[in-house]
């Protein structure tokens, strides 16, 4: 806590934030470098397409997902009836998916040669010209597969927001002659609004950021074209330009959040908080709320998840020899990934709390904030430099020592590895901070005046007290690391393939069987973190401090 | 010798002055009270002196050693301090017997923690933890914990207002029990004057970062420095008057001395409901009752005064409650009665 510790903790954080905001400003910088001619091309063909293109599909997210959560959220926490409590954290279990592996799954079950239409044709006699069947590959097709697999965020934020709500403010409603919709739409709404607009925001992001799915349905969205500008046509600057575009309609959505949410900042007038009352439902009305439950779960995760597993164990699925090696190539990624965001988010984390100064407290926000950046456009951001200096430095060893280095970081593990940090330490950090919190300041100072300087003070305090937290963490980003699709395309080792690039590949060979076991292991592994979040938040109660341990950072 | 001492102390927050000019010596096995109401500094002055906050201006010394000055402080890690907090700051993933022995360098620090824990009186609860004890268990392990490494101060941030009401006092004279044994330099932390006078060999009063008067218990309650130091100890009736030409000042209730403030001066006369005596024969000023009520040991009498009905209140012994409209004659304590300057800072 001298100044000689200050310095350090806040160089280290301003280092960590330059050092994680320059793939971001890169993309910034490269929008205004001159355009080429295939820019202009791009500019009059297919950008009017991306830009609209993006935003039927936000609008298509965005109200699918705001009346799913909610109305889901709604129903477990105000109203009783069979089945409640299983839906209560079941309604996180699509989560797990990935929108492309639930996409994948869904052409399996759809296709021409999907078991619904031999079914159908089988029932009825017709041949394949005979019907019209609606084509999963398209643009509802993609709203639909995102808002099942983003709908948790809102119901998560939604069903905190309606938790934390004075049981009296809605039962005075209730005396002052609201009935129990009323009660909903004028009161409960309203005063969660907040939490909603936050989910929603979340889900839009993950949304604009999603490859997979987009680019297996062929929409032509913003990132499937950084995709095909950058790999197709090998034009990083037009890439640079799409990805800065990108960059700004997720900026205009951070700062719409703020405004929506800033203005309805609602103070609890009462602290009074008792257990729920919840609302038992007739017959009818239960049977209505549990169907409004169960089918996003059954579409979202049950589904989907026993499909991929038939398709699995079927013989036409992955040999285990090779699934095994994009299991380790996976690993390879994740681990590193997952170890290096916990070190560096409690290092940052814990030189907050010794106090920075104010460059260094801007910092940490600039290092957290590459969450809310798609996979594609951090991978932009970091090969631009990368290659940069790829190239200079082999210049220079040729000229001064006469030997080629080729490339040397482009394509390696560390590259991808750094790509990853700067997307997901958020992830980390806020987790991290969370279990910081824990400790309170006065044990803080209780250990130093007791002998032990700061960092024995963190080996011997905080670390054993946030173990959880850490263990949290690192899995977050573990699992995040395992989905992440186009950073890991663009940017892995050559002849390198993870699950997720595996699947990715096989599914746009139409080997749809082979790529439902890569597929699965996803979808399990992202059942942990699943599990421990419903866990955590079935753990804490309103009043008390929010489940923070296991929420997805909150992207601002 | 001077076991802990501020020296011409000054912190800022901001533009705020939270600490002004402090000047504080304590002696070794000396109790020394910070009073005051709540952002008056005293937590700001205890963090300095633990080191919590980097010094800005003045000096601190611990046993006449220098621990902070502008742009040279000890971390708190090495000034050897003891504190203990209102929350107490146990560690919960340790063992009662680790927390004590946390602090302790020494070879034998699991004997030494042992022999910590039986003067609290706690030796069998070694292997509990925290959150097995009791709130007065574990504010007796904070303080073994405190102890245990022999620190030459103790610095004590509110540590008793956690605790139930009829624990407190017990605790409060172990406490006192095993500061004195040790010899330590004692900075106490606290709002409520009871406390402190319970506590305190001295009594520093806090006022917007500067110390409004210091000394024994007995000084500050029965010479006040100030109109605000007498109300912060006890409630009082405030009468706003002049000084006449005699040097005196009358009131509704009796004459007093202005103790040389100048004639004509306004002042604030401030009499503690103590102070106002029932008179059994004829004697002393007539009041009209108002009402009364039995508090327990005392019975609170409102009642109105002299000619233009000035409302008073008196705390009197029971069994006297006297009824609604009954009449009664007073006169005054002049040991528990106050004149000072008025400067406009007292209630109206």
């Amino acid at each position: 806590m001298g100044p000689r510790w200050l310095n350090g903790w806040s160089l280290l954080a301003v280092g960590l934030a330059v050092l994680f905001a320059l793939p971001v400003l890169m993309v910034a910088v490269s929008a205004l470098a001159p355009a080429g001619e295939t820019w202009r091309h791009l500019s009059e063909t297919v950008l009017p397409r991306y830009v609209v293109n993006t935003l039927v599909l936000m609008i298509g997210v965005g109200i699918g997902t705001a009346a799913i959560g909610v109305g889901t959220a709604w129903l477990v926490t105000m109203c009783e009836f069979p089945g409640r409590r299983l839906f209560e954290w079941a309604l996180f279990l699509p989560m797990a998916v990935p929108a492309y592996v639930l996409a994948y799954a869904y052409t399996g079950l759809f296709d021409v040669a999907g078991p619904v239409q031999d079914l159908l044709r089988d029932v009825t006699g017709w041949s394949v010209r005979d019907y019209w069947f609606p084509d999963i590959r398209s643009m509802p097709g993609a709203i639909a597969m995102m808002v099942l697999v983003l709908f948790p965020y809102v119901y998560l934020l939604a069903r905190a927001g309606f938790l934390e709500q004075s049981v009296c403010v809605l039962e005075i409603g209730r005396t002052l002659g609201c009935s129990p919709w009323g009660a909903f739409w004028r009161l409960g709404l309203p005063l969660a609004r907040p939490a909603v607009v936050t989910g929603v925001s979340l889900a839009l992001m993950e949304a604009l950021g999603d490859f997979g799915t987009v680019q297996y349905f062929a929409v032509d969205t913003f990132t499937a074209g950084i995709f095909r500008t950058w790999l197709g046509l090998g034009d990083r600057v037009s890439a640079a330009h799409l990805a800065a575009m990108l960059l700004g309609a997720i900026a205009i959505l951070m700062v719409a959040e703020r405004m929506a949410r800033g203005g309805a900042r609602f103070h609890h007038t009462t602290t009074r908080y008792r257990p729920l009352t919840r609302l038992r439902l007739r017959p009818l009305a239960a049977s209505g709320a549990w169907l409004t439950c169960a089918l996003p779960i059954l579409l979202g995760f049950l589904m989907p998840a026993t499909a991929l597993a038939v398709w699995a164990l079927g013989e036409e699925g992955m040999a285990i020899g090779a699934f095994l090696t994009y299991a380790r190539n996976t690993l390879v990624l994740a681990v590193p990934t997952a170890v290096l965001a916990v070190v560096l988010a409690v290092l940052l984390g814990y030189g907050r709390r010794l106090g920075l100064s104010r460059a260094g407290r801007v910092a940490i926000r600039v290092a957290a904030m590459g969450y809310a950046v798609p996979g594609a456009v951090i991978a932009v951001g970091v090969l631009v430099p990368v290659a940069t200096f790829d190239n200079a430095l082999d210049a220079w060893m040729r000229e001064h020592f006469g030997l080629s280095t080729g490339l040397l970081l482009t394509g390696s593990v560390a590259a991808v590895i750094f790509a990853y940090l700067v997307r997901f330490l958020a992830v980390a950090f806020n987790t991290v901070e969370a279990g910081l919190d824990k400790v309170t300041p006065s044990m803080d100072a209780a250990a130093r005046s007791l002998g032990r300087g700061p960092l024995d003070t963190l080996r011997r305090i905080h670390l054993p007290m946030m173990r959880a937290s850490l263990f949290t963490a690192g899995l977050l980003v573990f699992v995040d690391v395992m989905k992440e699709l186009p950073a890991t395309l663009m940017m892995r080792p050559f002849n390198f393939d993870t699950l997720a690039v595996k699947a990715h590949e096989l599914a746009s060979d139409e080997r749809l069987a082979e790529a439902a076991l890569p597929s699965l292991a996803i979808v399990a592994v992202g059942v942990l973190p699943v599990i421990l979040l419903s866990r955590a938040i079935g753990a804490s109660r309103p009043g008390s401090a929010s489940a923070a341990a296991g929420l997805p950072p909150d992207a601002a | 010798m001077a076991g802990l001492s501020f020296q011409d102390v000054t912190h800022r927050f901001g533009r705020r002055v939270a600490v002004d000019g402090l000047n504080i010596e304590i002696e070794a096995g000396e109790v020394v009270c910070l009073l005051g109401p709540s952002g008056c500094g005293k937590t700001t002055t205890l963090r300095l002196a633990a080191g919590l906050e980097t010094l800005q201006e003045g000096r601190i010394l611990i046993d006449n050693d220098v621990v902070a000055a502008p742009g040279a402080a000890l971390p708190p890690e090495r000034r050897h301090v003891g504190l203990i907090f209102q929350d107490y700051a146990l560690f919960p993933h340790l063992s009662i017997i680790d927390n004590v022995a946390f602090g302790i360098s020494r070879g034998q620090a699991l004997a030494d923690a042992q022999s910590a824990l039986d003067k609290v009186g706690l030796g069998d609860r070694a292997r509990s933890y925290p959150h097995m004890l009791s709130g007065g268990e574990q504010q007796r392990v904070a303080l073994a914990r405190a102890l245990a490494p022999r620190p030459r101060v103790m610095l004590m941030d509110e540590p008793f207002s956690g605790l139930d009401v009829r624990l407190r006092d017990r605790v409060r004279d172990e406490t006192l029990a095993l500061l004195a044994a040790t010899g330590a330099a004692v900075l106490l932390v606290t709002h409520d004057p009871e406390e402190a006078m319970r506590m305190a060999d001295r009594i520093a009063l806090m006022r917007s970062g500067r110390v409004v008067q210091l000394g024994t218990p007995y000084d500050l309650y029965n010479r006040p420095a100030d109109a605000g130091a007498a109300r912060f100890f006890a409630e009082a009736n405030t009468i706003r008057a002049r000084v006449g030409a005699d040097g005196r000042v009358e009131t509704p209730l009796g004459t007093l001395q202005a103790g040389g403030i100048a004639a004509g001066t306004p002042v604030e006369v401030l009499i503690r409901p103590h102070a106002i005596r029932p008179e059994s024969g004829g004697q002393g000023v007539l009041a009209r009752v108002i009402r009364a009520r039995l508090l327990g040991a005392d019975s609170l009498v409102e009642m109105s005064v002299g000619d233009d009905g000035m409302v008073v209140a008196a705390r009197v012994a029971p069994p006297i409650l006297p009824a609604g409209g009954a009449e009664m004659r007073l006169s005054l304590d002049l040991g528990q009665c106050f004149v000072f300057e008025d400067r406009g800072s007292g209630p109206k």
